[in-house]
């Protein structure tokens, strides 16, 4: 059975789950073959997740480059050739790669996939409103897939470990002088969370997104927000939900303040129930909701949490 | 300093977005176009390193349509001086790879740029990468979804913001600079501006003129196709209360139905 490349996404030594989602799909096409591009010792600490979750093949590529993504594209480059394809994340980092790995080999892109089979992938486009079926007219197509849209299915692979060199890079690259990571915090991550719970501009202001936050963490959500609000200052631009922030697709959306913008819908009108508190009753937010109160949010949120908190009790 | 930008025109994502039933391309015919709004900032990204610099060039470069010739006199009525518009009937239908491909070719056609400025990500399409392609077409180092953008003498540094979290990147120029959607306001165009753009230089170029072979173009010589699409029913619309002092508590009910909590 043909390989298929899984570039496995990691920070500081700690996997993100979307590599075992990638393995997960990789399945589909072939034999998984993890690769781990890092710094020393990288691949070791990843290599039992990595097996557990399919990996047939470990490829170890270390480097201490400070050439940006450089390294993931030439490494790939290298093992691209035998390969019937190569999965990576649709990350902004993983797109970047992707998109230069497919124009240096003339690989079909196919990009931001919610589903992969032998024929072809499934893609979700304009927020969800249409979908569509593609498939690449090249050999080993580059393919990016959405964070979230793949269930993990864990069922081990042979684990075989192979180190391999990193070309140099060809052509000037951009170097990375510094790197300040995102403080988790203790909420689920936005793209991972069954549960978000996001405010808008109706919120007010930076000190009463409290509110927000305080339901979120009755229901162990993650907290997002809308445009609106981030450009207000009121919340972090990594929390905005929409077209221009991230694409959600959580068991329970509930928005608060939030007038529904056909922007703001494009990211979490495919979440499976939608609530919305809006005190205007013609905000188009319950065009889309399941279940809409019309009122304070100030009242409404507050309330909603007590009674969330009791039954937890 | 000479720098690019690339500017695309896109359908207005206020309007709704179809795809076409007989190739599966954007339905061009039922929608508003605009300037992609990321695309403003890239210009407007452009205008403030001019402006620093003390003098400069901005050259507009965009693919498309004979109308995205709107999109490229919003950005030359922002203040970029000159433009190349490649537009060919040929290219309807490209893919990622040949744009990218194509767009180096009509960047090629700008002698003597120093930078190259794009928008982070097109708000009609998954790619956003197309930058970085370019880059590597090129040779040129790519420093994407820049917050921050500065140049000091040859060096470009960038502040690049994204999921992960905060990248610093530096880089010699010639290089390719994507921005991101916090790096800045888009001026408003005055009407001095208006009125200036009508008078400034555009190259209109078919692919001949831009060096660009028919068969690394369109539809039928994309690496990828979309073999069908469809769209959603749309969700409908569940029941609206309104609050009567217990709005908090019919959620809670609601949910517990739906077995959510
Ligand atoms: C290219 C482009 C990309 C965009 N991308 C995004 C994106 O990614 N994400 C995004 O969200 N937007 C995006 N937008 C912006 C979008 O068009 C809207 O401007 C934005 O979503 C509005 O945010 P909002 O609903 O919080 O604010 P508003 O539209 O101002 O709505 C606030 C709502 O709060 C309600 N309200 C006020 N006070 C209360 C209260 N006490 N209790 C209950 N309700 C109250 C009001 O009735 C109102 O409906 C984009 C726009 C463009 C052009």
């Amino acid at each position: 059975m043909a390989e298929v490349l899984v570039l496995v996404d990691h920070v500081d030594g700690e996997i993100k789950k979307t590599t075992y989602e990638l393995l997960t799909a990789a399945k589909a096409l072939g034999s998984p073959s993890a690769v781990v591009v890092g710094g020393a010792g990288a691949a070791d600490k990843l290599a039992d997740g990595l097996t557990e979750h399919g990996a047939d093949k470990i490829y170890a590529a270390e480097t201490d480059s400070t050439d940006f993504l450089a390294p993931e594209v030439a490494v790939l480059e290298s093992l691209i050739g035998s390969a019937a394809g190569v999965l990576i994340s649709a990350s902004a980092n993983g797109k970047e790669v992707a998109g230069r790995l497919a124009v240096r080999t003339g690989s079909g892109l196919l990009s931001d996939v919610v589903g992969v089979t032998g024929d072809g992938v499934q893609h979700s486009i304009f927020g969800g409103a249409y979908t569509a079926e593609a498939k690449a007219n090249t050999e080993h197509p580059v393919i990016t897939v959405r964070p979230g849209a793949i269930d993990i299915e864990a069922s081990a692979g042979a684990g075989a470990r192979e180190s391999v060199e990193v070309p140099a890079a060809s052509g000037r690259q951009a170097t990375v002088t510094g790197r300040e990571p995102i403080q988790g915090g203790s909420r689920p991550e936005l793209t991972e969370a069954t549960v978000i719970v996001s405010g808008g501009r109706g919120v007010g202001s930076a000190e009463d997104f409290t509110v927000v936050e305080g339901l979120a963490d009755s229901l162990g959500a993650a907290v997002g927000a809308s445009r609106a609000a981030v450009d207000s200052g009121y919340y972090p631009p990594q929390f905005q939900v929409g077209q221009t922030g991230k694409s959600v697709s959580p068991q329970l959306y509930i928005a608060l303040g939030i007038s529904g913008a056909i922007q703001h819908r494009a990211g979490m009108q495919t979440s499976k129930t939608i609530v919305a508190v809006n005190k205007d009753e013609e905000a188009p937010i319950f065009e889309v909701a399941d279940f809409g109160i019309v009122g304070d949010l100030f009242k409404v949120a507050p309330q909603l949490q007590d009674e969330v908190t009791k039954r937890k009790g | 300093m000479k720098i690019v930008t690339l500017v695309k025109q896109v359908a207005d994502t206020y309007s709704e977005r179809k795809l076409s039933d007989s190739d599966h391309t954007l339905d061009r015919e039922g929608t508003e176009a605009v300037i992609d709004e990321i695309n403003e900032r890239a210009v407007e990204q452009a205008l403030l390193l001019k402006e620093a610099a003390g003098d400069g060039e901005v050259v507009v470069v965009c693919m498309g349509p004979d109308r995205a010739s709107d999109a490229i006199r919003k950005a030359l009525s922002m203040g970029a001086d000159s433009a190349v518009h490649l537009s060919d009937e040929a290219i309807h239908g490209s893919c990622a790879v040949q744009t990218a491909r194509a767009l180096t070719k009509l960047i090629g056609t700008v002698e003597g740029w120093d930078l190259v400025i794009a928008g982070n990500s097109a708000s009609d399409g998954q790619v956003a990468a197309v930058p970085a392609m370019v880059a590597d077409l090129l040779g040129v180092p790519a420093l994407t979804w820049a917050n921050e953008l500065s140049v000091s003498g040859s060096t470009v540094t960038v502040k690049r913001e994204t999921d992960d979290g905060v990248t610093h990147l530096s880089a010699e120029l010639p290089a390719v600079v994507s921005v991101g959607e916090k790096s800045n306001e888009p001026r408003y165009p005055s009407f001095k501006g208006i009125m200036a753009a009508k008078k400034k230089p555009v190259n209109n170029l078919d692919l001949a003129g831009a060096g660009i072979d028919g068969s690394e173009v369109g539809l039928a010589n994309a690496l990828v196709s979309v073999t069908s699409s469809a769209p959603k029913p749309p969700k409908q619309a569940g029941e609206k209360v309104t609050d009567e002092g217990d709005g908090g508590a019919k959620i809670a009910e609601y949910l517990v139905g739906q077995k959510l909590i």
